[in-house]
Order: structure tokens, then sequence, then C-alpha cells
């Protein structure tokens, strides 16, 4: 565990609700509800799930682009949430984010030059007069030409403005970047492109990816680890294969059957779910997936289920999952009330 | 192309805009049919004209595009010829359409039930009452839990998954024959997605109708589609029936496209593949063929003029010279050479 770049110690993020005329605090939404990871120095750990999980929550709230609630967040050795503004902003050089949309995450006022050397200047990671050498590496770096330098973001296309989005976050040479959602505008030619440029930046700068995405085809290609979320809570985290070939947790495996496959003879046993996924303003006691769960009895109900070794996957910290009927499912014991 | 078959016909269709003095063809020359109660998929990526195709089916083309040319046989009448009066009783009765974004097609400051209602009062000429009766039973239809309480919702009360359930319950409410659905599941998570499209494979069977799906997900095309036409730069480029498109796709396009999609379900080592470049700009297109720039089988030839869909024996087409007797390349295979020709692509 002393080797995780990234722990997460019992992460909460709790939005308040106001209400009643005095807009006194009523309610909170539990978007990320105690969670423990850690994310190993040059891997990529993914999180997925559903709208509302908390996926983007969770990235956003170890950047402390939101103040997290309670919890702990240590990143090579060092506790972020301890750090004033000041020091926060200065330790944002290690780590950066990259985001779904970028139309909406460049200013569309200011040249590439502008947005790359804004990024520089206020890490201040490279001397002035070097600069304009790094951008234009920068510029090859991501496959973009040193005569875009000066176009501003409207003038590329979805795709392009993706990789101005990499560059400024490669701009300041971070340790640790969290990809939210950062092909999922993509169409797939575009998106491959793309995912091929994350990788290969991946290998070439040592880098570690917090990759964040409801796209699970996409998730297969790029992580390492994969870690499940649902309703604020983790459900399933693991290795790659381990997690996509041998799902533990019902929600996990309802999950990758819910995904259509591109192929017309491709034979499954799809499990659709009833209902939708519940409010986290009041999450369901318990297993919070206990409402939707085929296999839910009355202890899913009324105890919540601990993240354990499911036994799958020995190596290293294993592959665990929040379920209280592992074994009984998996042996056959239980079976699903409606399919 | 006169079949009693099919529930419509497109021929030639073409779609401009005209923007600055400038003719932008979003569609341009589309031909394709849709052999009654199956389901056909149209596929590309944006801008290929998916969308401005189905939207000149139900003649939604607003200023400043023109349906410019072409015929649009709906049972053997052609659309194009029918007055505004007579396309708008088509329109919800006959041919339905859902659309993607259901918060922004339904009308906010209405119920549910009132909006179902509506669109059955004015087709089927019901009066209020048998009209909220009848959306009553579209609600339970489409699987709206407690349908009764959720008749006096406003969409706004609604998640998103109930939402489209909604917009399908409108659509089917006057048992159309043709229902095109553009991008219905793409606003949803993947288990939502899983019941609408299931529910839509149910009602097609139980009601008969046809349905046209627009989408950009070959995934659920797998699933969902009897025949598929590819798009490119408004453009056909393939059409197949989903086993043959899927197991032995034959442009260079649809290859691209199959195998630059990762896959949650197997293991894809090392690199993806991918198509070169980006789709051309509406005022930089290509003289020949339009996927020239970033095939990489182009040879001269599909750079200088532009190859025609050509019909196979088993009915599938493809738009590609490599298919021709006119091609002067060395034989290849698409599929299989791919790869190989791609990863030598300067």
């Amino acid at each position: 565990m002393t080797t995780n770049l990234l722990q997460v110690n019992n992460l909460k993020q709790y939005f308040p609700i106001k209400g009643g005329i005095f807009g006194r605090r009523v309610n909170d939404v539990k978007a990320v509800d105690d969670i423990t990871f850690g994310v190993r120095e040059g891997e990529t750990l993914s999180i997925v799930g559903e709208s509302g999980c908390g996926k983007s929550t969770t990235g956003r709230a170890i950047l402390r682009l939101d103040e997290p609630t309670s919890g702990e967040v240590t990143f090579n050795g060092e506790d972020l949430l301890s750090l004033s503004k000041g020091e926060m902003r200065k330790r944002r050089k290690d780590l950066q984010i990259i985001f779904q949309d970028p139309y909406a995450s460049i200013n569309p006022r200011q040249t590439v030059r502008q947005v790359l050397n804004e990024a520089m200047a206020i890490q201040n990671v490279v001397p002035k007069e070097k600069r304009l050498d790094r951008m234009m590496e920068l510029m090859k770096t991501v496959g973009l030409g040193p005569h875009q330098l000066d176009r501003f973001p409207h003038e590329f296309s979805g795709g392009q403005r993706q990789r101005i989005g990499i560059a400024r976050a490669l701009a300041v040479d971070p340790k640790l970047i969290v990809c939210d959602e950062s092909v999922s505008a993509l169409d797939v030619s575009i998106q491959a492109q793309v995912l091929n440029l994350l990788k290969k930046l991946q290998k070439e700068f040592n880098l570690t990816y917090l990759f964040i995405s409801h796209d699970l085809g996409v998730v297969r290609h790029i992580s390492d680890r994969v870690m499940v979320m649902y309703l604020g809570k983790i459900v399933e985290i693991g290795d790659k294969k381990s997690v996509f070939d041998n799902p533990k947790h019902p929600y996990t495996k309802t999950l990758l059957s819910a995904i259509p496959v591109p192929d017309p003879n491709a034979k499954r046993d799809q499990i659709v779910l009833k209902g939708d996924v519940p409010s986290p303003i009041d999450p369901p006691t318990g297993c919070r997936f206990h409402t939707r769960c085929p296999f839910a009895t009355d202890k899913c109900k009324n105890e919540v289920p601990e993240l354990r070794n499911t036994g799958a996957d020995m190596m290293k910290e294993g592959h665990n999952a929040a379920c209280h009927y592992i074994e009984e499912i998996e042996s056959g014991e239980m079976k699903p009330k409606y399919t | 192309m006169e079949n009693n078959q099919n529930i419509i016909e497109v021929n030639e269709l073409q779609t401009s805009f005209f923007v600055g003095g400038k003719e932008v063809k979003a569609v341009d020359g589309v031909t394709f049919s849709v052999p009654s109660g199956k389901t056909l998929g149209l596929v590309g990526e944006s801008g290929s004209g998916k969308s401005i195709t189905s939207l000149s089916i139900m003649r939604l083309i607003a200023e400043p595009g023109k349906v410019k040319g072409g015929e649009i046989k709906f049972n053997g009448e052609n659309l194009l010829d029918k007055s505004e009066g007579k396309m708008r009783r088509i329109r919800g009765n006959q041919i339905s359409m859902i659309f993607q974004e259901p918060m922004t097609s339904l009308n906010p400051v209405f119920t549910v039930g009132d909006q179902i209602a509506e669109a059955v009062m004015i087709h089927q000429g019901l009066s209020k009452k048998e009209a909220l009766k009848k959306a009553l039973e579209m609600l339970e239809l489409v699987g709206i839990p407690s349908p009764k309480a959720r008749l006096k919702n406003y969409p706004h009360e609604l998640s998103g998954g109930m939402r489209q359930r909604v917009m399908i319950a409108i659509a089917l409410a006057c048992r159309p024959e043709l229902l095109i659905a553009d991008e219905p599941t793409t606003a949803l998570d993947v288990t939502i997605q899983a019941q609408i499209l299931r529910l839509m494979r149910n009602l097609q069977d139980e009601l008969g109708m046809s349905v046209i799906l627009i989408t950009h997900d070959l995934g659920v095309v797998a699933e969902t589609c009897d025949y598929v036409a590819v798009m490119y730069s408004g453009k056909i480029v393939e059409y197949a029936d989903v086993n043959s498109l899927f197991a032995n796709p034959k442009h260079p396009y649809t290859v691209g496209l199959l195998k630059s999609l990762p896959r949650h379900d197997i293991d894809q080592e090392g690199e993806l593949s991918t198509i070169k470049g980006m789709v051309p700009t509406p005022d930089d297109m290509p003289k020949g063929c339009r996927f020239a720039p970033r095939c990489p089988f182009a040879r001269d030839m599909c750079r200088e003029s532009l190859p025609h869909l050509e019909e196979e024996e088993n009915g599938n087409q493809v738009r590609c010279w490599i298919h021709t007797d006119k091609w002067d390349g060395p034989e290849v295979n698409v599929k299989h050479d791919y790869e190989s020709a791609a990863s030598q692509q300067s």
C-alpha cells in the first residue's frame, strides 16, 4: 500500500440542499459516501458507473476543485486536504485534469499559444525564454502542427480541441492526470486516435491516470484496474481483466450485460434491471443496490456490505467487491428473482 | 424499386442548406428502403447527414435548409408532393419520431397525460376523456410504474429514462406504421438503455411497425437492426443486412469504424486501429470518393471520381471502387488488409 502515488481514505463529499424561508440546510446530496482506494504510480485506474454515481465528484474532490466534506487524500506522501489554497495551487502542477467538453474548458478568447503559456506561467515550470520551444514540442507531442499555435479554439475540430486540452495538462509536467470523460464527446474514429495518444503519452512520461468514464469499452482498453461505483459507494474494484471477465457484484454483472455488443450473433444473457437509480439525497439503507438487485434479501436492506476480497484475483490487493452474497451467487445457491 | 413489401423507399434524396450564398449538401443522393415490419439502422458519425435524412422524411427541414430533389415513397405515395396539411395528418399518426433528448422535445408546461392525449385527440378525433384513457393505456404499455399518478406529472418530475418512455408513448399512441428513432438511447445510462431497447423491440413485435433507428452506436445496431445503412459525408457508403455487415464489412470506412471501436467484451492488445484525419468539411468536399483522403487503400481513381452504390447478388450495396471491375490496384480484402494498410498510411 505504501507504493500508491495517490491514496484516498474515507472520502466523503456531501452537497447541502438549502430549503425553507431561511435557507437552512435541510438535507445533503451524498454524492460520494466514504470511499477508500489507491492509485499506483504509472497505472491507469478507471472509475466507472452511471450518471450520479459520484465518479466525477470523486475526481474533482481529489483535486479539491470542490472541497471534500471529510476524508483523506494523500498524494506522494503529502496530505492534500491540509494544504492551504496557495500551496494546493502549487501542488496542481503535479495533478492535472482533462475535461469532457473541450469547448467549455478552454477559454474561447485565447489562442493555443496563450492557453499553453498561461499554464506554464502559473506553475512557473519553464523559464520564459524556453517556453516557445516547449510549446512547439507539446504541439508535436499531441499531434498538432506548430503553425496552429496562433489559432483560436473554434478553429479546431472536437478531436483537435481535446488534444489542446491534453497539451495544456502536459505543459506543467504532471504526475497524475484525471481524465473526466475525456473522450466521451468524440466520434469513434477520433476517439480511437485520442485514446492511442493518451496511452502513448503515459508510457513516454510515466503518467498515472485516474480515468473517469461511463463507456466500458473505452475503460477496458485503457485501464489496468477498474473501480465500479454505485450511488456514491465503491461496489467493486480490481484488475481490469478480472473485473470484466469475472465480475462478482450483481451490479457490475448487470452493467456489463447491459452494454450492446457490436456482433449480431453474440450470445449473452442480458440482465435488465428494473427501475431507476435511487436519489442520492435519501439513498437506500443497507446495500444501496438492494432496491434493484435481483438477489436482494432482508440482510441487504439492513446491513451495509463491506468491500472484501472475492478470491478471484489473488495477486496484490486482489479483486474486491461489496456484496453479502458473492459466494452464494457464484455457487448458484442463490437464484435471481427476475431476469 | 416498386415493391409493396417496402414501407418506405427513399430515392436520390438531396437536402441542402443555403448559408451565406453557399450551398452545403447535407444529404447528397441518398437511396434506401425499409422492408415492412423491419428495422433499418442508419449509422454514421457527426455530420454524416443521418439526422437530416430523417428530418427530410418527416418534412421537418426548416429554412435555410431545403429538400432539393429525389422522392420519398411512403406506402407508394411521394411524401415530397404532399401539402403541409396532408403531411401534418401523416406526422405523429402514420409516421412518428422520437428524439435523443426527451427533455427538449416534451413541453415543460403540460402534464405528461395531456401531451399523450393531444396526439390522439388530433389524429383520432377522440374526446378529452377518451384520450386520457388512451394515455393511461399507453403509459402502462411502455412500462411506467403507477401510470395513473404519472399522468398528472410534468416532464421535469420524471427521470431521463421515464421521459424517454413518455416520448415513446406519445409516438406510438396512434399506432404508427413507421417509427423514426433518432439516437433514442444516446443520452441514457446503459442499464436504462437496455430497458428502452427491450421495450422498443417488444412494442415493434406487438404492433408490427417498421423502424428507422438513427445511431452512432454499432453495438445498438447489432442488437436491434435487421438492415444497416452506413452514411459518410451525406452519402450511403454501404447497405447490408446486419449479419453481413458485421461479419463481412465491404467498405473501408465501415471496416475502419468497426476496428476503431474499443470493446468491453474482448481483449484488444496494443493500439486501437484508427481512421486517419477527419470528416471533410462541406466547403472542402473531395472531388472523388468522399472517404478517399482518409482511406488507406485510396488510389488516384478514388480521388478523381466518385464510385456508384453497386448492388451485389444478395441485395447488399457498397460504394467503393475496390468492389468493381474498374479497380486498377492490387487485389484487396478490405477487412483483412485494413490494419496493415492503415499502419503504412502517412
